[in-house]
């Protein structure tokens, strides 16, 4: 069968069989126990508190939000007693504030939006209730949603996709919410849809989720909307991949948008989000996690409420039956390995994996032998190793000249390198030390103008 | 339980490819093409063999250890194929002592002096090779088969004489020439094997073969087959032309690598003053590939197509 897909990538052992079968569990503790919120959740400006050190807050409360129109208010997943605004480690290892809320367990619900609203909300205001209801991309990105959903004023929306390929290896809460609420995800898109009268509406999915396809294809009603089985490749689900398997266009070079190609592409949970949001008011409260690996004793798919720690997540999952080496956040080839799991799991926590030595990858680099696997394993068509060499002779602007800004960290390339290069190291290296270098070079501009 | 973490870089997991592994599968792609060498072309062969591999490791180890201080790379395997395909390239009757100088040539000049793996630029192998059939072209070019000394099918059919060697003959392996070189099913069984492992890709050795063969029966040289079949065709398209370090990177780059590596070859053949063209085709080609590869950079995902003769300079 030709289904559609992208050119390069590379083929990970999957391990989804642990978890792709298990139905989402609920997890809300009812004991006293604490929920830290990091105030920057989501790409774009942090928030600033809205609440004080003992105050009263309700489940589904607004807790944070910035002025900044690329940022996305925080809410409190429990109902409990403010107990402190202070500096945690978060799930990327880095210190930041966070609001630290200790739940009574009763988890009794704010007012929703709705009723702020007072009334059913037109398709004009769904932007602005969606910015509301704190949505982000739920893929692990967190880029706000409502941003998506205000392209550019000249151009055309003529896609909404959904992103359900889910390509990263280990991960299954977006199948099981494909298979658990398929038409929530399917209404969440119409609303989507509703936004751009032009557009028409995709569920990209892998074809390793069959089950998923048959229901999302069953529950389907809407002429306009097409489930679109895709080759089961990684990196399917990244941004430019999508839009190249579906539409057949490439996004150009950075800082180039989906948008500017007339795409929108949502995360599977990002939809159900937006259907919760404008039915019944919900902003993001929870969200369902994989909690998976070999070194877990019984790999679950969770539903619980944010701030959670990922340590109490372990635990309702048996706790780890092997020693882990790496936990990451989100799956094995872009997720985040985590220092500590004593943080707080925020909106775009895809995934708990916990992997032994077994599975996580842990080798020396060698030299590179010029085999050229990066190259064709990279999606974007870039060359990995060149790119690297210019990275670590900091030759920065060589790198910039062969679109090293284009990167999307997919891990292909070192997925595939016989000589273990920490190659995505590299161009993480490569793309900050440019971006300092345009930041300061801004600055300076900006100085000389205001000395004129 | 210990609750001791790595923190690092994504990916966390990783293909089952390693230099190591790669090495290993291309040292089991050859061993049965030398198995038949020493079977057909005598004893001698193995110490030829065994005096080839021993070599070039003792060589590439004293370099790292007592040279440039550095983590010894011989466990990386490479040294160990270099000191095959040279022994595979040399005639059983060769002196072990001209054998040796042609590994330390190969492993210390050709490679170390370069960086070690994955730096020199061109075929450590080939240009050992090459050094000693310049140094001692009677020892390079003397072959025996059972005990009687012949001409090659390709120095016969170079003099202009008949070759009376049935087809079964030469693919087998049981004719005059080097010790490697002459069995070519088993050298094809190799290179399938190494294709259906993905270590190397069908691109260079299907070019390079089908281009001499195509032009060596234009040129008026041969037969398209026995052109395939005889001297060191399969070994060098399959095993050496195909050398990650020393070939291009990308698709493109292999077409025009392998074309080339095919042209030269069906030209020295014809018109050379060698009957055998493989080795110096593919070393000019070597020296070709940094070329090859800065024009044959690919197109990036949403960038506007390249202009093949405006390079993408650095902005400085």
């Amino acid at each position: 069968m030709n289904l559609p897909t992208f050119l390069g990538g590379v083929h990970p052992p999957e391990g989804k069989a642990l978890t792709e079968n298990k139905a989402i569990e609920i997890l809300r503790p009812t004991d006293p126990c604490e929920f830290v919120y990091p105030l920057s959740q989501h790409i774009g400006a942090p928030c600033s508190p809205l609440v004080k050190k003992g105050d009263a807050v309700l489940a589904g409360q607004k807790i944070a939000d910035a002025e900044a129109f690329v940022s996305a208010p925080i809410f409190s997943g429990v109902s409990g007693t403010v107990k402190d605004v202070a500096q945690r480690m978060t799930i990327a290892g880095s210190v930041e504030t966070c609001i630290v809320i200790e739940s009574d367990g009763k988890y009794q619900k704010a007012p929703s939006l709705l009723e702020e609203l007072g009334h059913k909300p037109e398709p004009s205001e769904y932007v602005k209730l969606i910015r509301s209801a704190g949505i982000v991309g739920m893929g692990g990105a967190c880029f706000p949603t409502h941003v998506k959903l205000s392209p550019p004023k000249d151009r055309v929306i003529k896609w909404v996709i959904v992103n359900a390929a889910e390509c990263e290896p280990y991960l299954s809460c977006d199948n099981r919410l494909m298979i658990e609420s398929p038409d929530e995800i399917i209404r969440g898109l119409e609303y989507a849809l509703a936004i751009f009268p032009e557009a028409k509406g995709v569920i990209a999915i892998e074809n390793n989720k069959p089950e998923a396809i048959r229901i999302m294809t069953e529950h389907n009603k809407n002429s306009n909307i097409a489930i679109m089985p895709h080759k089961v490749k990684y990196p399917q689900g990244a941004e430019k991949m999508l839009i190249w398997s579906v539409t057949g266009q490439e996004i150009p070079v950075v800082p180039a948008l989906p948008a500017d190609v007339g795409c929108i592409i949502l995360n599977t949970r990002t939809a159900w989000q937006i259907c919760k949001a404008i039915e019944n008011g919900e902003p993001v409260t929870e969200r369902v996690i994989s909690v998976t690996g070999d070194a877990v004793a019984e790999p679950k798919n969770v539903q619980v409420p944010l701030g959670i720690s990922v340590r109490e997540l372990v635990n309702f999952c048996g706790g780890f039956k092997d020693d882990p080496v790496k936990v990451i956040a989100g799956g094995p080839m872009m997720g985040l390995a985590m220092r500590s799991i004593d943080v707080p799991v925020v909106k775009g926590t895809s995934g708990i994996l916990c992997l032994t030595s077994k599975l996580a990858y842990l080798s020396e680099e060698g030299p590179c032998i010029r085999c050229g696997k990066c190259i064709e394993a990279c999606p974007m068509h870039l060359e990995p190793t060149f790119l690297d060499h210019a990275v670590r002779k900091r030759d920065y602007a060589t790198f910039e000249a062969h679109l090293g800004m284009n990167c999307i960290e997919c891990g292909s390339c070192a997925f595939s390198c016989p000589a273990s290069r920490h190659l995505v190291q590299s161009y993480k290296n490569g793309k900050a030390a440019v971006n300092a270098e345009r930041r300061k070079a801004a600055a300076e501009a900006k100085k000389k103008a205001e000395a004129k | 339980m210990s609750e001791k973490l790595v923190v690092s870089t994504s990916p966390h997991v990783h293909s089952e490819f390693s230099t190591r592994r790669i090495m290993g599968m291309v040292i089991l792609a050859l061993v049965p093409a030398g198995i038949t060498g020493v079977y057909y072309l005598g004893l001698q062969s193995l110490c030829v063999i065994l005096a080839c591999v021993i070599a070039c490791v003792l060589c590439e180890w004293f370099w790292n250890k007592y040279v440039m201080h550095r983590k010894n790379t011989i466990n990386d395997l490479s040294a160990v194929v270099t000191g095959l395909l040279l022994a595979y390239n040399l005639p059983p009757t060769i002196p072990i002592w001209m054998a040796i100088c042609g590994c330390v040539f190969a492993i210390i000049v050709v490679k170390q002096f370069y960086g070690g793996i994955g730096c020199n630029i061109v075929n450590p192998a080939l240009a050992a090779r090459a050094m000693m059939l310049i140094s001692w072209p009677t020892a390079m070019t003397t072959w025996t088969l059972a005990g009687m000394s012949g001409a090659t099918p390709l120095a016969a059919m170079k003099a202009g004489s008949e070759v009376n060697l049935s087809v079964w003959n030469m693919l087998a392996g049981n004719m005059g020439g080097c010790i490697g070189e002459t069995s070519s099913i088993l050298l094809i069984l190799g290179g399938l094997y190494l294709i259906w492992e993905e270590v190397i890709s069908w691109r260079i050795p299907v070019i390079y073969i089908a281009t001499t063969a195509i032009l060596g029966s234009v040129f008026g040289h041969g037969m398209a087959c026995t052109e395939i079949i005889t001297g060191g065709l399969l070994i060098g398209a399959i095993f050496m032309a195909t050398d990650y370090t020393t070939s291009p990177m990308t698709a493109k780059g292999q077409y025009i690598y392998a074309f080339g590596c095919g042209l030269l070859t069906a030209l020295i053949r014809k018109w050379g003053g060698y009957p055998e063209g493989v080795s110096f085709s593919i070393l000019i080609m070597n020296v070709a590939v940094p070329l090859i590869d800065m024009y044959t950079k690919p197109k990036v995902l949403g960038a506007p197509k390249n202009n093949f003769f405006k390079r993408t300079e650095a902005k400085s």
